[in-house]
């Protein structure tokens, strides 16, 4: 490469992003990040029907005590027919106080009913119909990206996820072991070189870039932990890093936090869920501590999983893959406090099969509505991210 | 004035270069330049990667006797170096269920310590020992994978394992772990998938890790049940039923595992239906004896033999060849395989009787796996991408230590038995080929390429790195390698400043990546 072709491939790398389009990010552009629960976490015991004699006979073993201001292990109480759980004490119920916090009920895959992992995840990373063919080329997330402009995606993965594959090549790094890079920028250029024409141009060029952003960020980070501050771990750690590289350059993300499979000896109030939701809690109290005020008020985090798990327990003190889920909406500019979207009492009645939470909430279409409101999109963009479905409206942002 | 300051470092680098590769190619026996570029596309395919010696074989005995020693391998004898490393391994020479029985009661003495602070230590030493073992299995995979002869049997026992995948951080599936390679996969690699199936069936490694060793009458645990039928024979989508997931479940109730070496307290009617094997148990005291209809077929009660007829219905069904011929097909030849091909092999794993090398034979001998050997290889996965990269660069030369290998696999999100659920790793490309994996890539070729990076200094106290440099641009490059590379490729290599920069860019490439 010559120093006018260099120079050309500089201004390329500067300036333009997805499909062409030009990009500066703006303080007050919106920030959304999905977070992925994979293993279908047993949603019933973390917003907890505390209003339901059904779930206390379901989960003899299991379930989280009524609200109870002098007992530490009871839920955190919510509204009238729900509570917290409450290792999520200090993390997330603050904010359901503020009010920055919403929960749906009863949502997930009306469609895919297979019980499976795999399946259901990728059911909802694709946001296809169930039935026909499946693009696999085609994440809805990665959709959304196109739909956009001033877009800057990141996947905060080891490997890119289905929810992000597209027409795009949207970059992706494993968050929690960023380590100084060894390949030096000669070798960065020459490798560069080698793939110009083929097909993973763009996996690798988009690759350096966002080595060498993310390094400068987390740099500051270790520096930082060098002079005696106490740095986190897990979760926690890739959430607060998730949170500074949100705030500074990336606006679109997506993380997925794996463990929730429970077969057996889940723990109630305390024990291996309990372990899990904690840091779960933290990681996302510490993203909105990072990201910080003036930008938590333009942010939206969703937490979703692939489904919930049976209504009752089995016989090893855990669940089985079941149908709903509860899913979380977060953020300084959400209409929360609230349970949002339809619901029913919880009872042996109103049971999915006899066995799990019914879901009422589509997960399409809770997202069409979602991102609807927060990027204002056409209903042509809409059908493009989603086709054939209509928003929901749970008047979140 | 000395030379290097005349000619400057970069051309002395060149030199340097240069000489090397005229020493390589002195030595190399003239007829590797005979081999066609498919030849080593071939290896590359069944093998964990071309090295000059693994040419050099294929090209004495020819392509097909080749096929032939790879699906029936006869001679798999280890090179002695080798096999050395693997009998001074700790427990080499125990039986794993005295391991295991073992490592169960240092866990249970080490809960019940009564101090906590010693509790602690204890059971710190107990996981210790546990993540050693892991450690050790996983060095056994590994050369295994560098320099055992029947490689094809090697590549299979991976495909195997990620098909049957248990994840080591599972309570104590570490302390089995590699049994569970050794003997339920490794040996069934290449026979019938019906003695695969329940050879994993009837491993504790399994039972633990899809919590069956928990499934009782009257406490039902379907997860392993329903594994078993979407990812384990016919796959999701299939046409099997809640109502069949649950019938399986309870056909599998009181298969479980038992590390004591006195039997379960029965009445005296159920005596004659336990079944011990290792640590395998079916208690009869657990199990629910009521009939079952599971897939259409009613299944009399009657104990562990409902296992048997239950496995039986699904090796024979139709969709079960499909979804396995598929999964093979997906490994060894395409993301999206033709589906003649799976058609292909799907018939004949039904007429076989479920016989994988008959699958394989069926396989290597389409016209779609020879096309695929010509243009638009494979991506190579992480396990491929290093395996390739020490094979073609040490050869026959054996690695004293594999514990970098192990770390650069985990880099790369591809550890050895580290992947958390039942599906295993990703077969497709996409899922390897993003910015941040490609990132990785780089990094670890940079690893490889620039010296012995600790392959060559045993894991023990005191230990001195063996002299070692990675000899990639050998006699098999300039004979045959060279010229697969595009003209953007050899211009990038030839601006190298030294060989450890050379490799890194010839591990880095794109050509190298398929």
């Amino acid at each position: 490469m010559n120093r006018r072709e260099l120079i050309k491939a500089f201004a390329a790398s500067a300036s333009l992003t997805l499909a062409g389009r030009v990009w500066a990010a703006p303080a007050t552009d919106a920030r959304l990040l999905v977070v992925f629960l994979r293993g279908a976490y047993d949603a019933a015991n973390v917003v907890v029907p505390v209003g339901s004699e059904f779930y206390y006979a379901s989960r003899p073993t299991l379930a989280v005590a009524r609200p109870d201001a002098g007992n530490p292990n009871a839920a955190l109480a919510l509204d009238a027919g729900w509570g917290l759980h409450p290792s999520l004490r200090d993390s997330i119920y603050p904010l359901w106080a503020k009010r920055e916090i919403a929960f749906v009920p009863f949502a997930g895959t009306s469609d895919d009913l297979s019980r499976s992992h795999f399946e259901t995840q990728d059911t909802i990373e694709l946001g296809q119909a169930v039935g026909g063919s499946r693009d696999y080329r085609s994440g809805f997330m990665s959709r959304l990206a196109s739909e956009l402009t001033r877009v800057k995606p990141i996947s905060f993965t080891d490997q890119l996820p289905l929810i992000f594959r597209g027409q795009n090549q949207i970059p992706n790094i494993g968050i929690a072991s960023v380590s100084k890079p060894g390949v030096d920028d000669r070798q960065a250029r020459l490798i560069r070189e080698m793939y110009a024409k083929g097909d993973l141009a763009n996996s690798v060029s988009e690759g350096f870039r966002v080595r060498d952003d993310v390094y400068k960020s987390v740099s500051e980070e270790m520096m930082a932990a060098n002079r005696g501050a106490v740095s986190p771990r897990g979760f926690e750690l890739s959430a607060r890093r998730i949170g500074r590289l949100m705030r500074e350059q990336f606006n679109l993300g997506f993380v997925d936090v794996g463990g929730w499979d429970t077969h057996v000896n889940q723990g109630a109030a305390t024990g291996y869920l309990a372990d899990r939701l904690g840091e779960l809690g933290r990681g996302l109290a510490g993203f909105s501590e990072e990201i910080g005020p003036a930008m938590w008020r333009d942010t939206v985090v969703v937490v979703i999983s692939e489904f919930g798990r049976t209504f009752r327990e089995n016989g090893d003190r855990g669940t089985d893959h079941g149908h709903g889920s509860v899913y979380w909406v977060m953020g300084g500019g959400i209409n929360g406090g609230r349970m949002a979207g339809e619901q029913v009492q919880v009872a042996q009645a109103t049971l999915f099969q006899n066995r799990d939470y019914p879901v009422l909430t589509d997960y399409k279409a809770f997202f069409a509505g979602l991102i609807q409101h927060v990027y204002g999109l056409q209903q042509a963009s809409l059908e493009r991210i989603f086709t054939g479905i209509k928003p929901k409206d749970l008047n979140l942002v | 004035m000395s030379i290097t300051a005349t000619l400057g470092a970069r051309t002395v680098a060149k030199l340097m270069i240069g000489t090397i590769a005229g020493l390589v190619m002195c030595h190399q026996p003239a007829r590797a330049a005979e081999l066609a570029a498919q030849d080593i596309a071939l290896l590359d395919r069944l093998t964990w990667g071309v090295s000059a010696s693994s040419a050099a074989h294929l090209q004495e005995i020819g392509t097909e006797r080749w096929l032939q020693e790879q699906l029936h391998p006869a001679n798999a004898a280890l090179p002695a170096a080798v096999q050395k490393q693997i009998e001074a391994m700790p427990d080499a020479h125990r039986f794993p269920f005295d391991i295991a029985a073992s490592f169960d009661q240092q866990g249970k003495s080490a809960n019940q310590v009564a101090d906590p602070e010693q509790r602690k230590a204890a059971q710190q030493v107990y996981q210790q020992a546990m993540n050693d073992r892991a450690r050790q299995a996983a060095a056994r995979t590994i050369l295994r994978a560098l320099y055992a002869p029947d490689q094809l049997r090697e590549r299979l026992t991976w495909f195997w394992f990620n098909h049957f995948n248990v994840h080591q951080y599972k309570a104590n599936v570490r302390v089995l772990v590699g049994d569970y390679e050794d003997r339920a996969i490794r040996a069934n690699a290449l026979g019938k998938f019906r003695n695969l199936l329940s050879a994993t069936l009837h491993h504790p490694v399994m039972l633990r890790y899809l919590d069956n060793a928990d499934n009782a009458a009257g406490h039902l645990n379907e997860n392993y049940a329903r594994e078993i039928m979407e990812l384990h024979t016919m796959g999701v989508g299939s046409g099997y039923t809640q109502a069949d997931v649950e019938a399986l479940a309870r056909i599998l109730t009181g298969v479980g595992i038992d590390f004591k070496s006195e039997d379960p307290k029965l009445k005296p009617e159920l005596q004659s239906q336990l079944v011990r094997e290792g640590a395998f148990e079916f208690n009869p005291a657990r199990h629910d004896f009521g009939d079952k209809t599971f897939l259409g077929h009613q299944i009399k009660g009657r104990g562990l033999a409902e296992v048997d007829e239950a496995l039986d219905i699904l090796c024979r069904h139709p969709a079960t060849a499909t979804h396995i011929a598929k999964q093979l097909a997906t490994y060894f030849v395409s993301d999206n395989p033709a589906p003649a091909l799976v058609q292909q092999m799907a018939q004949t794993f039904q007429k076989t009787d479920g016989d994988i090398a008959a699958v394989m034979s069926t396989l290597v001998h389409t016209p779609e796996f020879a096309a695929s050997l010509k243009g638009g290889a494979k991506f190579k996965d992480p396990m491929l991408y290093v395996m390739s990269s020490v094979r073609l660069a040490y050869d026959t030369k054996v690695v004293l230590n594999t514990l970098p290998i192990q770390g650069w696999l985990n880099r790369l999100s591809e550890g050895l038995f580290n992947h958390e659920t039942p599906d295993g790793y990703s077969m497709l490309s996409a899922a390897w080929n993003g910015p941040g994996q490609m990132m990785l890539r780089f990094e670890i070729a940079r690893a490889i390429g620039s010296g012995s990076a600790g392959l060559f200094k045993p894991n023990e106290p005191n230990a001195v790195d063996q002299p070692a440099f990675p000899l990639v641009m050998n006699g098999l490059y300039f004979s045959n390698i060279k010229q697969t590379l595009s003209p953007t490729t050899l211009a990038a290599l030839d601006q190298a400043v030294s060989p450890q920069d050379w490799n890194t860019l010839f591990l880095s490439s794109p050509e190298f990546m398929h």
